[in-house]
């Protein structure tokens, strides 16, 4: 369990870091809160050559309002995010996905970036990534490009990342209608663990209750968190009645096809992907039923 | 690969050794500088023995490399002693309520205990089994560890003697 030889150095800024990476050729690897690339390395599963320390880099944290956009530095601890007033109070479904990371333990350490950057399929933060379309910034030594979170997240561990970039910031799209709610559920083991399935939603409603903007994703039932697009026009105009809810998120036994590990089988994901996206379309509709105007 | 001189501020005191670039925190601690009182337990982030607080922040020590805490403050179980050697209220509590079997967890119990300690001195239980939730007493004896933890919330109130 200890990870094979390796180089080290700390890269002092973003460009210092995209230069580093770039120099060190394929085996070089970015090291930010190492919450999953350490465990990766133990197990030697990942053996990077050269690992390139972009901690304490200040450019690469901090949490800010841009205009329609929540915009966050991948090395922005999560539990930073988890506790910051910003988050909580512009995209309130951010900072009740991010109670379910891990512990204070991997909090602390664990980077929003590095969460996405690894695209674990039963990941909380690519799932609200990929509710939201948010943007992801990528730098390298020739060229600075947003990939969109549909492009992003390619597969289970894989993302659109080249070998030689940084991711840098995320960009989450804010809401300003106002009868908007949000939804967030998950079923794991134990309390941190990685879902066995989660769903987001993030909707809005109009004077009358009726739905006129929908986002439904899942994670843990899909290589990579995946917007249910289906589910989202069926539902899209009505009132969201409980009813109503029930027999749409039937087409998910169609929709999803999970993988089953010795966790839980396929069959059982599948149930409670269906389960956790209903409960999740009812707390988002009650809650923009609550925001008033 | 390389190796890296490591100073790193350990229950108040500077100390510093060498370590190859994948010598993780834990290791450093227990094998360079001698402070076996913190546990390794999965050695990938599962098992939580290895906490440790660094800047004020409870973290696991098998999850980052010794280098990268060089000029970071760490405090181990040793640390959380009174200056005369006697056990803090926390540890106290462990000893007073059978909080510990077979003792591999407890250090990080203590640690993630003591953290949620410094920042909420009246927890609930769902408070204490939330703080200690990602730590494993594979003794399974989780009931008087929140009991521990609770005693010692009280005792540090000045409600119990």
């Amino acid at each position: 369990m200890k990870a094979a030889p390796f180089d080290y150095r700390r890269a002092t800024s973003i460009d210092d870091a995209c230069r580093a990476l770039s120099e060190g050729g394929d085996e070089a690897r970015l090291i930010a809160g190492g919450q999953t690339l350490v465990p990766l390395m133990a197990m030697r599963l990942a053996r990077p050559t050269l690992l390139i320390d972009i901690n304490g880099i200040a450019e690469m944290s901090g949490i800010a309002i841009d205009g329609d956009h929540l915009v966050i530095g991948a090395g922005t601890r999560q539990s930073d995010a988890l506790g910051s007033e910003i988050v909580q109070r512009h995209l309130p479904l951010l900072t009740e996905a991010l109670s379910h990371v891990g512990h204070d333990q991997t909090r602390n350490r664990g980077t929003i970036g590095g969460s996405l950057a690894n695209a674990d399929p039963a990941a909380e933060l690519p799932l609200i990534a990929q509710l939201l379309e948010a943007d992801m910034i990528a730098r390298s030594v020739e060229s600075t490009r947003t990939i969109a979170a549909s492009f992003f997240f390619e597969s289970a561990m894989a993302t659109a990342l080249a070998p030689n970039e940084c991711l840098t910031e995320i960009r989450f799209p804010l809401w300003r209608e106002q009868k908007t709610g949000y939804g967030f559920h998950e079923v794991s083991i134990r309390d941190s663990d990685f879902a066995l399935a989660a769903a987001a939603v993030q909707l809005t409603l109009d004077d009358k209750g009726a739905c006129t903007r929908l986002h439904i994703a899942i994670g843990g039932a899909s290589p990579a968190p995946m917007r249910l697009g289906e589910v989202e026009s069926a539902l899209l105009g009505t009132n969201l009645e409980d009813r109503t809810l029930h027999a749409e998120t039937a087409r998910l036994a169609t929709l999803v096809d999970p993988q089953g590990d010795i966790h839980a089988d396929a069959s059982y994901r599948r149930r409670v992907a269906r389960v956790m996206t209903e409960r999740a379309l009812q707390s988002a509709r009650d809650r923009a039923m609550e925001s008033n105007p | 690969m390389s190796e890296h001189k490591v100073t790193v501020c350990v229950n108040g005191n500077d100390m510093s050794g060498h370590a190859e670039a994948r010598l993780t925190l834990v290791d450093f601690l227990r094998d360079v500088l001698g402070l076996t009182g913190t546990h390794i337990g999965c050695e990938h982030g599962v098992c939580g023995a290895c906490s440790v607080i660094m800047d004020g922040k409870p973290v696991r020590s098998c999850l980052m490399y010794a280098v990268q805490a060089e000029g970071h403050d760490v405090t181990t179980v040793e640390g959380l002693e009174a200056d005369d050697g006697t056990m803090s209220p926390l540890q106290d509590a462990f000893w007073e309520n059978h909080a510990l079997q077979c003792g591999y967890c407890t250090p990080g119990m203590l640690i993630a205990g003591h953290a949620l300690l410094s920042s909420n001195l009246s927890p609930t239980d769902e408070e204490i089994r939330h703080a200690i939730g990602g730590n494993l007493c594979r003794c399974t004896g989780y009931q008087q560890i929140v009991e521990a933890v609770r005693m010692a919330a009280e005792k540090i109130r000045g409600e119990t003697s």
